[in-house]
């Protein structure tokens, strides 16, 4: 029998989230700081929008690029905290979760040998999606001296001109860390001079800490050149829900739409009446979120000083990236040992790229007293390990 | 700063110091003279603990009573409330817009102790025209807290 598979996808290497996964699982009673998702349950008001939704029986295909009235409502979204104009019509396209929004830009945009640049640690799936569309991955390392941030002389050293696309993954997972707009201009003048288009993955958008995200498109001149991907997920904790939307220069939408008529029809249509009440009235839900990581966020940071693990202060998302090099260990086996010895389940940095090495990711979207009985078992761990280190 | 520190008690009184001020990115001292401050000021009037009655061996009968009053030349309702507020079995006594003056709402050991005090205190005061008592069969949700149904965290361990 001839193999049944494509070398390209067999090239691609699964999830490296997903071999951890599985010890975790086996452990019944473990902690778990590993999930990428909100622990709120989506706001009520929301739901029941979804629940009249089915009643209504809304249950049909919308049209390809999604509900009128919810790009209408996104571009208001984005309007209202970004300053930026779409026009709901020919710029905007809801996907299913953020996911499919990078899928597509790549898929749009690539040509077989383009360079795509992306900065590690970052969310899993740029690489294979940058790889499936054929182009060449070029990783950016960021450094744990500039708390993770990417630099335009980052930039600068990995730029060729076969580059065509910049990957802007913040506020970051893993890392939390976020850029401001002085940061995005420096970073903008290299897009512009070196003409390249940026994938700026904003998912995590609502939740910054110390003053409000700033989006890349609203630098001038960067709009024309900016795929700016979101979503529902982060923002109003709705995961499951399945709802992403991307915002792109019309010529570019047009064919990122054509992928997605074919591949996908349209998001699900329930979700999208949902997403309109969440974007109408959900800005008090993201408050009341936002503020409640917040607390999580310095909880853990505070504990992290008491027992003297290095970690700089994140400003985004909901994660923190502790370093754990002092205890001569890789990341994985760290997070193996903490898993196997105190039934903690982290995530290894490592899993969101080579620069993650010495790093752990913690996500904070759990409850206070989850984060205090991990860190009470942290603790006790790296207490452990030290002792055996002298 | 005030209200960062209620947002919080409001939910968990039972936090301490010390994480309040992590939590808030404040200073120990500063919360403590804040929360002893509100303390003085009857901004914050007590702390209580919510418990679910029906786990334990306890026996409890809750009831809520709508009151119709006459309400008195030159006290209004307040008079009135505090005859019935000094009963130690309410719980607690709001005045009301709509089809009725007060609600009561009373806690009882037993169904016969809740009856005894409607009709023989409060259907007996000279200002109630009428009362009307419903008796509290299930609490959902007290607080802001529900309590019918606890929840479980469905989410993958990783992703």
């Amino acid at each position: 029998m001839r193999n049944p598979l494509s070398e390209k996808i067999v090239s691609v290497k699964p999830s490296g989230i997903r071999k951890f996964f599985d010890i975790v699982n086996e452990m019944e009673d473990a902690i778990s700081l590993g999930v990428g998702e909100p622990d709120f349950d989506t706001p009520w008001h929301i739901r029941d929008e979804g629940i009249y939704a089915f009643e209504k029986g809304h249950t049909f295909y919308t049209s390809n690029s999604g509900l009128k009235e919810l790009k209408q409502e996104i571009c208001k979204y984005i309007e209202r905290t970004q300053g930026i104009k779409y026009d709901y019509n020919s710029e905007v396209v809801v996907t299913v979760g953020g996911s499919e929004a990078i899928d597509l830009a790549f898929r749009a945009m690539i040509d077989p040998g383009d360079e795509v640049l992306i900065p590690e640690p970052s969310y899993v799936s740029y690489q294979p999606c940058a790889i499936l569309a054929g182009a060449k991955p070029v990783i950016i390392d960021l450094k744990p001296e500039n708390d993770f941030k990417l630099t335009a002389e980052e930039i600068l050293e990995k730029v060729t001109d076969k580059t065509k696309i910049l990957v802007l993954p913040f506020p970051n997972n893993p890392t939390g860390s976020t850029l401001g707009k002085s940061d995005l201009e420096k970073i903008a003048k290299v897009c512009i001079e070196k003409d390249l288009y940026v994938l700026s993955d904003e998912i995590y958008g609502a939740l910054t800490y110390n003053g409000q995200h700033v989006s890349i498109a609203s630098i001038n001149g960067m709009k024309e050149r900016t795929i700016l991907i979101n979503g529902f997920s982060k923002t109003y904790a709705m995961t499951g829900w399945r709802l992403g939307y991307a915002l792109a220069p019309k010529e570019i939408l047009a064919q990122m739409l054509k992928i997605h008529q074919f591949a996908i029809m349209c998001a699900p249509t329930v979700s999208q009446y949902a997403a309109i009440e969440a974007l109408k009235n959900g800005d008090g839900d993201i408050e009341m979120m936002k503020n409640s990581y917040n607390q999580r966020r310095r909880f853990l940071l505070n504990a992290f000083k008491e027992m003297n693990l290095p970690c700089f202060e994140p400003n985004g998302a909901f994660y923190v990236f502790p370093c754990i090099k002092e205890f001569g260990m890789t990341s994985e086996e760290f997070a193996t040992r903490f898993l196997q010895e105190e039934k903690v389940a982290t995530v290894p940095g490592t899993a969101f790229g080579q620069s993650g090495e010495g790093f752990l990711r913690i996500s904070y979207a759990y409850s206070l007293d989850t984060l205090k009985t991990a860190m009470e078992k942290l603790e006790k761990f790296i207490t452990r390990l030290r002792k055996h280190v002298q | 700063m005030r209200e960062e520190i209620l947002s919080v008690i409001a939910k968990n009184s039972k936090i301490n110091l010390k994480d309040l001020a992590v939590l808030l990115n404040k200073n120990e001292v500063d919360i403590a003279n804040e929360i002893a401050d509100m303390e003085k000021e009857g901004v914050i009037c007590g702390y209580h603990t919510l418990i679910d009655w029906e786990k334990t061996s306890v026996e409890k009968v809750s009831a809520l009573i709508e009151v119709r009053v006459t309400p008195q030349r030159g006290q209004g309702f307040d008079s009135i409330a505090e005859r019935i507020y000094n009963y130690p079995e309410v719980n607690s006594l709001f005045l009301i817009s709509g089809g009725f003056d007060l609600l009561v709402t009373l806690e009882g050991k037993t169904l016969k102790e809740v009856s005894y005090f409607v009709s023989d205190k409060l259907a007996t005061l000279d200002t109630v025209l009428s009362t009307s008592t419903h008796f509290i069969l299930k609490k959902y949700k007290q607080e802001g807290l529900i309590i019918a149904k606890p929840k479980k965290d469905e989410r993958e361990a990783i992703s």
